[in-house]
């Protein structure tokens, strides 16, 4: 096979949190472009993984990032490495104004800030708004920005349109597609619509375990499968 | 008239002094989830050899009551530098062995400044004007009071403009918020977690030097007896506010003040009672956050 | 999960076995006998230990013993962090003498009344400060203990101020009084350090224990599973609390006054470094925690003084001359490399040995405080 080799291996990735087991198990890769999702059931472990790669949380296991160990290394020496992350829940900082939250995000010499003006017309417009005032969406989007602003070589993203408005989510989506076609990226998501008109792969995780990874879209369509292992039919809109 | 005033000018001077050591506590327990015990350590020490240097230089100049105040900056900064890098980071996110390590640095100190300058306070004394008194609308208010205020807002000042202008600033103002994030973004907190105690050091040091003018002597106790109150007005404020502390620092001193004065000498009672109060009706302090 | 009880590692046997009773059932007898005998142990005992000097240290060693038990109690047990423990031990002390000077009753009435009245305080104080938990929780014990110092300070006329409280010897039978009698006195506190590990046993094996123990390792789950885990907290605190009034009362009696040093937020460090040292939850940790570090601070007092001292440098003979000095050095140094104490290192060493894991009780304290902080963070996909 001539693919490019994935940008994210993760293998036998073992997670706990204050001595209880959240991840038990789990091994895939990303490929280096696109978006690839992770699919599972609430509880699996889905948000442990992303924050296990991150180093956020207690972890064992080999994670390699284009080719280099990250796995020993402190989280904000990983993310230095070029992994750009929009958590679930958002977690911007409300006290900060969001341009200040931008701007603490900025790593890099020269941050893309005309390519997110673009994207996100609408923060330019609130620059100085701070940013516990702003409603969900407008959060979730200071939450992408952060992560588009400095040329990382994937993103970990963390249901990005969790509680929002279907018009915001399709903004975030259309933001994301947008995104994907600069850097790969890995997308927790439990929002099925969304998931199938972006990803390309998918992982789907049960019990803390890899179960069962390939195309997304023949994921989704097989009703067995994802009622088994979703719990909950692809057709159905969340 | 007279005495309602005395007792809020004196109130207000006194919770400048709480909050020069108090300032220092809230940022380091916002920042980084610790109870820095040792913070009555650092204000000790900087008294100290505040003290030493006012003496080798004369104690009447005012020239010299100023080195000795920067002085005792300094040392704080040392001192609370050197405890962040030895003590502290390498215990890093084990939050309650880390307050037991500041309570055993402080137990150490007080010893350890027993043994070099004697159990005995020594009386300290500074430029002449520090004695008088100054008279406004007919109270008697000691001139001590006047400098507390002064060093107190520029201190607040300092650290105001400090977290809004500068970028430290503003990983510190970020970190007490969510410390995950902020390392989540590639910034490394440890380095705002020295620098916070610096920080925090240089402050309590400053109040050191301002303590031992206030109560005009100094001993190896100075520290513990005021680090009572600034862990209260600490909680009060609400753990990692700046102007919760400010706010709480005033708030409390004045009720000290005023109990003292109508209530027979209480306030130290009144002060515990209101913390009680507080905890019970509001447990994230005045302007905390939600913990 | 390692849940360590404090049953004694070291001495092979099944919960419930009869070994590590019998094993300390000799302890307690031949600490009953030591005042009969003629043992020398120079450098820790000043004398023989049939000698008033070395009964009278051996009294204080066992009043420490209990007040660390009683704290470990608090911490190891159910994992509260209380800066204000002394306040009970203290609040028996003065409670003893106050009620044999102002009431004039007899020794015994008055040992019940101090105790009545360290009840009521914990109590008061302990529902008040359990509306919080963690660092608030800490500092409303500290405050309460720095009020009850302030209380006693200042009253000059009832409570002798910062003389402290003399004995009223008047009201203590012969047999508790003076040099001749420190025998009497050892046995005393040797009954009080016994009847303070039987209880703190009893709590430990309990339901009440294994609920508060529960709740120290994750306070939610508890919670949702319908028990109450608020007062099975206040039943262990407020049992610790009257342990502390105990071992107080004792001191009392020891000593023939009190100071108001053993009320405020120093006293309570200074249990809380014995407990630390000794190994937080364990019972034997506690007790040696006390011992060890009654020894001493007055063996290194006693250092201080030497001759050979004074002949060095100030910088090493300043530091060698404070003995608090030197004990927190080695508290810090303890809490660094060596988190599970003495207890607690050798109880690893030994479950390591077979193949157990292990995991300092301090360190499970810590997991404990972030996994009820960031429970409802937690519940994520």
């Amino acid at each position: 096979m001539s693919e490019p080799s994935p940008i994210l291996t993760v293998s036998h990735l073992s997670a706990s949190i204050a001595g209880q087991q959240v991840v038990e198990d789990v091994t895939f890769e990303v490929p280096a472009t696109g978006i690839t999702a992770v699919l599972g059931r609430n509880g699996v472990g889905k948000t442990s993984t992303l924050r296990g790669i991150l180093g956020l949380i207690h972890r064992r296991g080999e994670v390699t990032l284009a080719g280099e160990r990250i796995d020993g290394l402190a989280t904000h020496r990983i993310v230095q490495r070029g992994v750009g992350y929009v958590p679930e829940d958002r977690e911007v900082f409300a006290g900060l104004t969001v341009a200040e939250n931008l701007s603490l995000a900025e790593r890099d010499k020269s941050p893309r800030r005309e390519f997110v003006a673009e994207l996100f017309p609408d923060l330019v417009k609130r620059r100085g708004q701070l940013a516990g005032t702003l409603s969900g969406g407008q959060q979730q989007m200071v939450s992408v920005a952060r992560a588009l602003l400095n040329e990382n070589r994937i993103l970990l993203v963390d249901e990005p349109t969790k509680g929002l408005a279907p018009k915001i989510v399709g903004e975030v989506a259309a933001a994301l597609a947008e995104a994907s076609r600069v850097v790969p990226i890995l997308l927790v998501e439990q929002n099925l619509d969304v998931v199938r008109r972006l990803a390309a792969g998918a992982i789907v995780i049960a019990n803390g375990r890899v179960v069962h990874t390939g195309d997304a879209r023949t994921i989704l369509d097989d009703e067995a499968l994802t009622t088994r292992l979703l719990g909950v039919s692809a057709e159905v809109h969340q | 008239m007279s005495s309602i005033v005395l007792i809020l000018l004196t109130g207000i001077g006194l919770g400048a002094l709480y909050f020069l050591v108090a300032s220092g506590l809230s940022l380091i327990y916002g920042l980084m989830h610790v109870l820095n015990f040792a913070h009555g350590a650092f204000l000790t020490l900087s008294a100290f050899i505040g003290w030493q240097v006012a003496l080798s230089l004369g104690t009447a100049s005012w020239g010299s009551f100023l080195v000795s105040l920067l002085v005792g900056a300094v040392v704080g900064a040392i001192f609370a530098t050197l405890t962040e890098l030895i003590l502290i980071r390498p215990l890093y996110e084990r939050h309650i062995e880390q307050v037991l390590v500041t309570v055993g640095l402080s137990f150490a100190a007080v010893a350890l400044f027993e043994g070099i300058w004697g159990t005995d306070a020594v009386n300290v004394a500074g430029p002449a004007w520090l004695k008088g008194t100054t008279d406004v609308l007919g109270a008697r208010i000691p001139n001590t009071y006047w400098v507390l205020m002064i060093a107190a807002a520029l201190v607040l000042g300092g650290l105001v403009l400090f977290l809004k202008k500068t970028r430290y600033g503003m990983i510190i103002r970020a970190g007490v918020e969510n410390r995950a994030m902020v390392t989540a973004l590639g910034i490394d907190v440890r380095k705002s977690f020295t620098l916070v105690f610096a920080i925090g050091g240089a402050a309590a040091g400053i109040g050191g030097v301002l303590a031992m003018h206030y109560t005009t002597f100094v001993s190896a106790h100075l520290g513990s007896t005021l680090l009572i109150f600034a862990f209260i007005v600490t909680v009060i404020g609400g753990l990692g506010s700046l102007t919760g502390a400010a706010v709480a620092s005033v708030l409390v001193a004045v009720l000290q003040q005023f109990a003292n004065v109508y209530l027979s000498g209480t306030g130290d009672f009144i002060v515990v009672a209101l913390l009680a109060v507080v905890l019970l009706v509001r447990p994230s302090g005045l302007m905390g956050r939600k913990a | 999960m390692t849940v360590t009880t404090g049953v004694p590692t070291l001495i092979r046997g099944r919960a419930g076995s009869v070994a590590p009773f019998a094993v300390g059932g000799a302890l307690v007898i031949l600490m009953a006998i030591l005042p009969l005998l003629n043992i020398s142990i120079p450098g820790i005992l000043p004398g023989a230990t049939y000698t008033p000097g070395s009964l009278a240290l051996l009294s204080l060693c066992m009043v420490f013993a209990a007040l660390a038990l009683s704290y470990n109690l608090l911490l190891g047990t159910a994992g509260m962090l209380s800066f204000g423990h002394a306040l009970y031990f203290g609040a028996g002390a003065y409670g003893l003498g106050l009620a044999l000077q102002y009431l004039g009753v007899p020794l015994w009435p008055g040992v019940l009344i101090a105790l009545v009245g360290g009840l009521a305080i914990a109590l008061f104080t302990g529902a008040v400060a359990m509306r919080v938990t963690g660092i608030p929780f800490a500092m409303v014990t500290l405050a309460f203990a720095q009020a009850g110092s302030v209380l006693v300070r200042r009253n000059q006329q009832v409570t002798g101020g910062e003389e402290g409280l003399r004995l009223p010897v008047e009201h203590v039978p012969d047999w508790l009084v003076g040099v001749v009698n420190t025998r009497s006195l050892y046995w005393f506190t040797l009954a009080v350090v016994v009847i303070v590990y039987l209880v703190v046993l009893w709590v430990d094996r309990s339901q009440l224990g294994h609920l508060a123990q529960a709740t120290r390792e994750n306070e939610q789950r508890v919670q949702v599973l319908g028990l109450r885990p608020y007062t099975a907290k206040l039943i262990v605190f407020v049992v610790a609390a009257l342990c502390a009034s105990l071992a107080g009362i004792a001191y009392m009696l020891l000593q023939s006054g009190t100071q108001p040093s053993s009320v405020g937020a120093d006293l309570t460090i200074t249990v809380l470094v014995m407990v630390v040292l000794g190994g937080v939850g364990f019972r034997w940790g506690a007790i040696v925690g006390g011992v060890l570090y009654t020894i001493l601070d007055q063996r290194l007092t006693v250092l201080a003084r030497a001759e050979w001292i004074h002949t060095l440098p100030d910088v090493l003979r300043i530091p060698l001359s404070e003995p608090l000095f030197l004990l927190g050095v080695l508290f810090i140094l303890v809490v660094m490399f060596l988190p599970g104490g003495i207890a607690g290192t050798m109880d690893s060493w030994v479950r390591r040995r077979r193949g157990e894991r292990t995991r300092s009780q301090l360190r499970q304290l810590e997991d404990a405080a972030n996994a009820n902080a960031g429970e409802v963070a937690e519940v994520r996909t």
